[in-house]
């Protein structure tokens, strides 16, 4: 599996990332070579194995409805880079 | 429209989400809230922090598997919990706990009247997800404010086939739905509140043809009246491309209910890739049979069940029967009234005619007029006892609406009590006879009608509390008589 | 010798009789992070005022009945990707440099009931992505037995702060090694408990199904008492086992191995182990015989593809997990922000640091449309074989040995810019993560004056036979009473 710039571009993309020209042709180098390691395992026959998603075999942890206070509006925002009327500000989505 | 009705056969399917009311939100203890302060119910959990981990709550899937029950679905023996990644400011992980290939729900459906018809409208699946927060976009537009409290309210995604043929039967679907949500008790469903939101997918194809045409996502529908406008406007919209020679671009389109048309978003439309996978931070869940049975138990008797009893055992119209377990509180009320009295005719009459017209007039809902069945049947037993006249009864009942006082209190304190003493009213009788010559002679001259104004006359004397039977039957032997 | 180097129940005894208070042990530990510290680089983040007032409370129970917990007064380092309210925590990164936590991670609030004392927050790979300490985006730490060699990683800090005595002990987290392997590096013993043995909640999460936290001491008893005061039930992480009967870890310590059977895995012994290695392990080994123990050598045939599959699940979970570092809420934004958009896209790039980068792109890659099933699931799938072969050799086995690591520590600089070698130094820690299975690092000796860790795994839940083949090794030898020469 050989990684182009493209792929590694809508990658980024899709990770906000925003990485330089350099960073884009180390990364492509890199991850083909991970991948290519990675190919290992399609020597192994998997047909009929069950996919682990957790190591221990739990099943249906689940916690009653009940309320609790929530978190003081001053720790809420305590770590915003910027805050405007109890609320968390951002730019706006285009432009 | 009417081209479109010829020509063109209209499919659409409907995303229906709707929030759960829990106590607390899906994976944390926040309280749910509508209309707190911005963020005041929040925690770490809910605002994404470094290190949390969510926790499920049970009451939500038992509210899920409710619904998704309700809805005929086929319940999930395992499911799990998947995660979808976007970036967006209202998602602070950045990713929505939802569920992707093992719904809670899958294959169910609704039936909906459609011109006296039956018709069946499939149901994809039903999952259970959390909602996102809420953006505010200020000054002009360039910034966005960002409240949480919403974020992390369980929320069911009730996805349909695509069987709807007309933007009608769209809302006889929402509201076939939203009754169904409300009988079961899992949500409070009130679209202007965003309790219930409603995404749609509508696509034309002329009739006869087997494979879809091109279909238009809508969103931004605020109401039940606003999915069909939306939907006939686009429906009209894509019927005139296509009559045109054009073709119809798949895209999602923003209802604008003050312009009354659909308005492409236009965004780049960033192919998506939600890259879902199980969130490892969960555990699957096992529905036994035990689990299911007993949630089930928990389901009361649904609209179409009562509908069918209504018609059957009380013998209602069906139409009287439709209109009021559309309701379950308004079918409860029907069904609480008709322990203090047999009339079932006239519990409908009462509920279709004097209760939803006041409500319709006033902009209420049923909760918020104190109208118990007690009462309501307390009232026609009234009525049926001749203590109070239909027409005194009427305004015993708004004065019921209004103040949530007892019909027998209303009707003590206001002395309606109906004279139904011979004596008493005769002498009115005589009194109102003796002074309209001319009525009476019209009445004689064969004018029965003239009658009806005599009998206004004594109701206007005695303020409308003689029994009306009584004044007729007294008027008529004066009158023959004479 | 430090204070450091009495034996837990010796410090206890000391306090109990005042010849020592919670006040020295304190001053002790800030004294040696002045002196050596500028050298070592274990530490981010120092809580002295808090530690101080907590050492003065504790002080005035030391007169008292009230009962004391079992780390009374033991100064402890926390890995900086375990959340601590009002204290910085910053996994050593740029992006949370700033960020100041508003609640405690359990094993926080579990330590603070066993009354030990938190004296700061220790340097780590960033996120815990690494194995040698180098991608802390603050300062690489470096090896206490040779300062141009690394700790190992992720849990950097963590290993050296224990080695160079600047803690009682310490917490880590590992993920694919990170406890174990720099505890190998650093001569000091490391565990990785049970998947699910000790709670998640407040531990900055890598890679969910694979990181667990666990304790970094000197000894093994060390180890145990840390291990109980921190294991339990969380009804705060889902993944948390509902364990009802948690062993009496210190009770298993009898030293008796007599009859245990010890699997040595043929894959752990072979091409890539460092001779020098192999040849402290085959030594150990003969010490586990002479204790009585049986070892067989047997297999776990599918250890090579642990690697690949482990990088594939952990750097895909992490890509989602690191999702939320988007400079709306906390951490760093970018100055050069004119949309959402850059919001993002900047303020990620700036505030991660390339390995992380690397892993977010590799995780982001592999759950993207179209290869779904070809990596993850595919991993996943491994995983389950990967699991296989141990409950296999658990189906005739107590406990499974080998070398913590391939090497020794190597030294700084030596694997930058190749993460391919650098992930292989993981393949013998690993395994252990994708099965969920607890595993501890213990010195068996040294290799150019480098420490040499011997690495003993053990069933699900089976803390106590792990502990007590590792103590019984340790008492047999000398290797963990060996400390690096520091001068102050």
């Amino acid at each position: 599996m050989s990684i182009s710039k493209q792929d590694v571009e809508h990658v980024a993309n899709l990770a906000r990332l925003e990485l330089t020209d350099a960073e884009k042709e180390q990364f492509a180098e890199q991850l083909s070579a991970i991948l290519k390691y990675a190919e290992q395992l399609s020597e192994l026959n998997t047909d009929g194995i069950e996919p682990t998603s957790h190591p221990m075999p739990l099943l249906n942890v689940m916690r009653e409805d009940e309320a609790r206070p929530s978190w003081p509006l001053e720790e809420v925002l305590k770590n915003a880079p910027d805050e405007e009327d109890g609320q968390f500000k951002v730019p706006a989505v285009l432009e | 429209m009417t081209a479109t009705e010829t020509k063109y056969e209209t499919v659409i399917g409907l995303e229906v989400h709707v929030e759960l009311h829990t106590k607390s939100k899906i994976f944390c203890g926040c309280a749910t809230s509508f209309g707190a302060p911005p963020n005041t119910h929040t925690c770490p959990v809910c605002l994404g922090h470094p290190g949390v981990l969510p926790v499920l709550n049970r009451q939500a899937v038992e509210y899920a598997m409710k619904a998704a029950m309700a809805l005929n679905c086929e319940i999930a023996e395992h499911t799990k919990f998947d995660r979808k990644n976007y970036f967006y400011p209202d998602s602070p992980k950045a990713y929505q706990i939802s569920q992707y290939d093992k719904p809670i729900g899958a294959r169910g459906y609704i039936d909906i009247e459609v011109n006296g018809e039956t018709k069946r409208i499939g149901i994809t699946r039903v999952h259970l997800e959390e909602d996102a927060g809420k953006l505010t976009h200020v000054d002009g537009g360039s910034v966005s404010l960002v409240d949480l409290n919403r974020c992390g309210t369980p929320l069911i995604e009730i996805v349909s086939e695509p069987d709807l043929r007309s933007p009608e039967e769209a809302r006889l679907y929402l509201e076939k739905l939203r009754a169904i949500m409300l009988y079961c008790d899992v949500s409070d469903v009130k679209m202007e509140e965003g309790s219930l939101r409603c995404d749609a997918n509508i696509s034309l194809r002329p009739r006869g043809q087997q494979e879809f045409g091109t279909k238009t996502e809508l969103k931004n529908m605020n109401s039940f009246r606003g999915v069909q406008k939306g939907l006939e406007y686009e429906e009209w919209r894509q019927a005139d491309v296509l009559d045109s020679g054009g073709r119809i671009v798949q895209e999602t389109r923003r209802w604008d209910e003050a312009q009354g048309k659909t308005i492409s978003m236009r965004s780049k439309e960033e192919a998506h890739d939600y890259r879902y996978f199980p969130d490892p931070d969960l555990v699957s869940l096992h529905t036994d049979k035990a689990w299911t049975d007993r949630v089930k138990a928990g389901i009361p008797e649904l609209p179409d069940a009562r509908k069918a009893r209504y018609t059957s055992e009380y013998g209602l119209p069906g139409y009287d029967a439709e209109v009021i377990t559309a309701s379950k509180k308004l079918a409860d009320l029907f069904e609480d009234s008709l322990k203090s009295t047999k009339d079932a005719k006239a519990v409908s009459n009462w509920i279709m005619g004097d209760l939803l017209g006041y409500l319709n007039a006033n902009n209420l809902e049923l909760d918020d007029v104190k109208l118990s069945g007690a009462a309501l049947g307390a009232m026609i037993g009234l009525i049926e006892q001749g203590t109070i006249s239909n027409k005194i009864a009427k305004t015993v009942f708004k004065t019921m609406l209004e103040t949530g006082k007892s019909p027998q209190q209303i009707v003590e304190e206001q002395g309606l009590v109906q004279i139904s003493d011979e004596g008493a009213i005769k002498e009115v009788v005589a009194r109102i006879v003796a002074n309209n010559p001319q009525s009476v002679a019209d009445y004689k001259a064969g004018k029965e009608k003239a009658i009806g104004f005599l009998v206004g006359q004594v109701m206007k004397e005695t303020k409308g509390k003689a029994n009306p039977g009584l004044v007729n039957q007294l008027l008529i032997e004066v009158l023959k008589a004479q | 010798m430090s204070v450091f180097d009495l034996t837990l129940q010796d410090i206890h005894s000391k306090l109990r009789n005042k010849e020592l208070t919670v006040t020295d042990l304190v001053d002790a530990s800030y004294r040696r992070i002045a002196d050596v510290d500028g050298r070592i680089g274990a530490f981010l983040a120092l809580d002295e005022e808090n530690a101080r007032r907590t050492a003065q409370q504790l002080d005035k129970q030391l007169g008292t009945d009230e009962p004391r917990g079992l780390l009374f007064g033991l100064p402890a380092g926390l890995k900086d990707n375990i959340v601590t309210a009002g204290l910085a925590t910053t996994c050593a990164s740029k992006f949370l440099s700033n960020y100041d936590p508003i609640y405690d991670a359990t094993v926080v609030r579990k330590l603070r009931d066993a009354q030990a004392v938190t004296v700061g927050k220790l340097n780590m790979d960033e996120f815990a992505m690494g194995g040698s300490g180098e991608n802390s985006a603050v300062k690489p730490t470096r090896n206490p037995w040779h300062p141009d060699h690394v700790p190992g990683g992720s849990s950097s800090g963590s290993a050296a702060a224990v080695a160079a005595g600047e803690v009682y002990f310490a917490l880590g987290s590992d993920t694919g090694g990170s406890i174990r392997q720099p505890a190998s590096y650093c001569g000091i013993v490391g565990m990785k408990p049970t998947y699910g043995l000790v709670s998640r909640f407040g531990l900055v999460a890598f890679a969910s199904s694979l990181d667990q936290i666990g304790p970094l001491t000197k000894n093994v008893e060390d180890c145990a008492y840390v291990l109980q005061s921190i294991v339990g039930h969380d009804p705060q992480d889902s993944t948390s086992l509902n364990v009802t009967d948690i062993p009496d870890y210190l009770s298993a310590l009898t030293g008796d191995i007599q009859g245990l059977r010890v699997a040595l895995p043929k894959e752990y012994m072979g091409e890539g182990i460092d001779p020098r290695v192999k040849e402290r392990v085959l030594e150990a080994i003969r010490v586990l015989e002479s204790l009585g123990a049986v070892v067989e050598e047997v297999s776990l045939p599918h250890t090579e593809y642990a690697v690949a599959a482990y990088y594939l699940l952990a750097s895909s979970e992490a890509s989602s997990n690191l999702a939320r570092y988007d400079g709306v809420r906390y951490g760093v934004r970018t100055d050069n922000a004119g949309n959402l958009l850059d919001v993002y896209r900047y303020s990620r790039s700036e505030g991660f640091g390339p390995e992380v980068k690397r892993r977010i792109m590799l995780g982001t890659y592999a759950l993207s449309s179209g290869y779904y099933d070809a990596y993850y699931l595919k991993a996943q799938k491994v995983r389950t074989l990967i699991k296989r072969d141990f409950d296999n050799v658990f189906a005739n086995y107590d406990v499974v040995v080998g070398p913590t690591a391939p090497t020794p520590a190597f030294k700084l600089g030596e694997q930058v810019g190749d993460p391919l070698t650098m992930y292989l130094n993981d393949i013998l820690t690993i395994p252990v993560n994708l099965a969920g299975i607890p595993a501890i690092s213990v010195p068996c000796g040294f290799a150019d004056g480098l420490p040499v860790g011997l690495q003993v795994i053990g069933k699900a839940l089976n803390e106590s036979t792990v502990l007590r083949v590792a103590h019984a090794f340790e008492r047999s030898t000398d290797h963990h009473k060996q400390r690096p020469q520091l001068k102050a």
